[in-house]
């Protein structure tokens, strides 16, 4: 193979390849200055970059993993930096959290704004998925804005539900108790719960078959008052639910009332231990207080 | 200069062209690939990874059939916001079981890949029949066909031998009992036998207590639903990695 000779083409005055295709020839112009220089300048970029950024796999055997470059750059490291500083920054108001009480917490202006505010963000973030924004609730998942409690509406008793959850039966402190599926486990027939149904409308103030609820009444007595009380007005300290007001959790209409007995309900709620940190379960504790129905 | 001038001898001969891309072709794979099989850092070492449980397989193959990954990813970000949001960032280890992983890029819905724990079964069970019932605002569809769907039991022991063969720890003890396996976790209170050998099989594989959870899922203990697997799997996401022994200052786990 000859190196060709320079052969420059008549119209355009370029200089051509030599190529020849049926009597077409192929004109030798540069490549677009501004095109080749940036992709020399891509080349340098990737030098800088390998001596400034981690980039070269360690060869096996020497026990290192990569050139960590001069910079020593570390996506994870950024963000644990990032996040501990944002720790610090709350760190002062937040261990004013966690020194005071909850009732301090209250009490105390400034403090009871930051922990509203923190308890706020927090309960859009991880509660208001069940509870509602702004704790409205939903069918089966109570209404933390209004004065019904069925475990516990103290401060002191937000912050244990928060913190063990609800038949959360991972953690053993956990607020529990199961109500019997009086139909599908077979200890009540269906007659029989059909009538406790009218009986539980009549206590709640309902209209009711008055034939069927006094038919339910020792039936009742037997399976419901060791929790819901002989007045029907519940018992905290199980978790069993008042039946005589109107408000119902898991809905008020007699077939509603029928699954509930039938299937029973046992509500789950986690427990947010180490999934939130302590300062941030007692705004929350605040905050829910703060709803509208928070006891003394 | 005269060096780069003899490239037209390389450009006009066809073989000599092949070999020259090549051996360039190779030096990049060399260079990218290769120290994926010898590098220990690719993975992270954490415990309480273990393989997925039969119904929680179950429950994957429906997340994909249903294509949850168009609207969710998992895949946790190393972002202080991401962080404040969903929890710890995911490590590469969390999807070592996953074929294909979920990791995704568009979320139109939250991201799942710490979900598990965070909301009750009771929840998962409303939300996924009817979402706005619990989240007003929300566009996802209802998915409520799922808890009348029988789970099909039949064949899981394949799933698990193919994911063996693409390299997924599943012993021989754990393909033969699949389906019981799958049934005694969406039975709780059954077989007390069965539920211990299940929990015995994969917490022995996670080398951790309390990476499983046997329950009634969908609420409905007349049969085993497509719910019931798709609830185990959503309430597992995230959970199974202890990040009490996570070192994240580890310079191997800086990335």
């Amino acid at each position: 193979m000859t190196e060709h000779k320079p052969d420059i083409d008549e119209l355009s005055g370029v200089e051509t390849t030599g190529h020849t295709w049926d009597g077409i020839q192929e004109l030798n112009n540069p490549l677009p200055r501004w095109w080749l220089y940036v992709f020399y300048g891509t080349i340098v970029w990737a030098v800088i970059y390998m001596i400034f950024m981690p980039a070269i796999p360690a060869l096996p055997g020497t026990g290192m993993t990569n050139t960590p470059g001069i910079r020593s750059h570390s996506d994870r490291a950024l963000v644990a930096e990032e996040v501990g500083k944002l720790n610090a920054e709350r760190a002062a108001a937040s261990s004013q959290l966690l020194d005071a009480s909850l009732e301090e917490i209250e009490t105390d202006m400034n403090l009871q704004q930051f922990a509203l505010a923190m308890g706020e963000s927090a309960f859009g973030d991880n509660c208001a998925t069940c509870h509602g924004a702004g704790g409205r609730g939903a069918k089966g998942y109570p209404m933390l804005a209004d004065d019904i409690w069925i475990w516990d509406g103290t401060l002191a008793g937000i912050e244990t539900t928060l913190r063990h959850g609800i038949r959360h039966l991972e953690d053993p402190a956990t607020r529990n108790s199961a109500m019997p599926a009086f139909g599908r486990d077979g200890l009540l027939t269906a007659k029989e719960i059909d009538d406790l149904v009218q009986y539980v409308v009549k206590v709640s103030g309902g209209t009711a078959d008055m034939s069927a609820a006094n038919r339910a009444a020792p039936v009742f007595a037997q399976q419901c008052v060791s929790c819901h009380g002989a007045d029907a007005k519940g018992n905290r300290s199980l978790g069993a639910p008042n039946l005589t007001d109107s408000e119902w959790l898991f809905g008020g209409e007699p077939r509603d009332i029928q699954q509930t007995i039938y299937n029973a309900r046992n509500a789950h709620m986690p427990a947010w231990q180490g999934r939130l940190d302590d300062a941030t379960i007692k705004a929350l504790a605040v905050y829910v207080h703060s709803l509208g129905g928070g006891e003394k | 200069m005269s060096m780069l001038k003899n490239h037209g001898k390389l450009e006009r001969h066809s073989l000599l062209l092949t070999v020259g891309i090549l051996i360039v072709v190779s030096i990049g794979g060399l260079v990218e690939i290769a120290p994926l099989f010898y590098l220990e850092n690719t993975i992270e070492k954490v415990k309480g990874m273990r393989p997925y449980t039969p119904l929680e397989l179950k429950g994957r193959n429906i997340y994909i059939r249903e294509g949850c990954y168009v609207c969710h990813s998992q895949m946790v970000r190393p972002l202080r916001d991401e962080v404040e949001r969903y929890g710890h960032y995911s490590l590469a280890a969390e999807s070592m079981y996953d074929h294909p992983f979920q990791w995704g890029s568009k979320r139109t819905g939250p991201d799942l890949a710490r979900v598990g724990g965070k909301y009750s079964d009771e929840w998962h069970l409303d939300h996924l029949k009817e979402p706005k019932s619990v989240v007003p605002d929300s566009i996802m569809p209802p998915y409520a066909f799922l808890a009348k769907k029988k789970l099909r039991v039949e064949g899981i022991g394949d799933d698990l031998k193919t994911l063996r063969f693409a390299g997924v720890p599943y012993t021989d003890d754990m393909i033969a009992n699949a389906e019981a396996d799958l049934v005694a976790q969406a039975s709780p209170n059954q077989d007390y036998d069965a539920e211990d050998a299940l929990i015995a099989r994969y917490e022995a594989a996670a080398e951790r207590k309390g990476t499983l959870r046997i329950a009634d899922f969908d609420r409905n203990p007349a049969e085993i639903t497509e719910m019931d697997a798709l609830i185990a799997y959503l309430q597992m996401t995230g959970t199974l990695v202890d990040f009490s022994t996570y070192e994240a200052d580890d310079l191997s786990n800086r990335r």
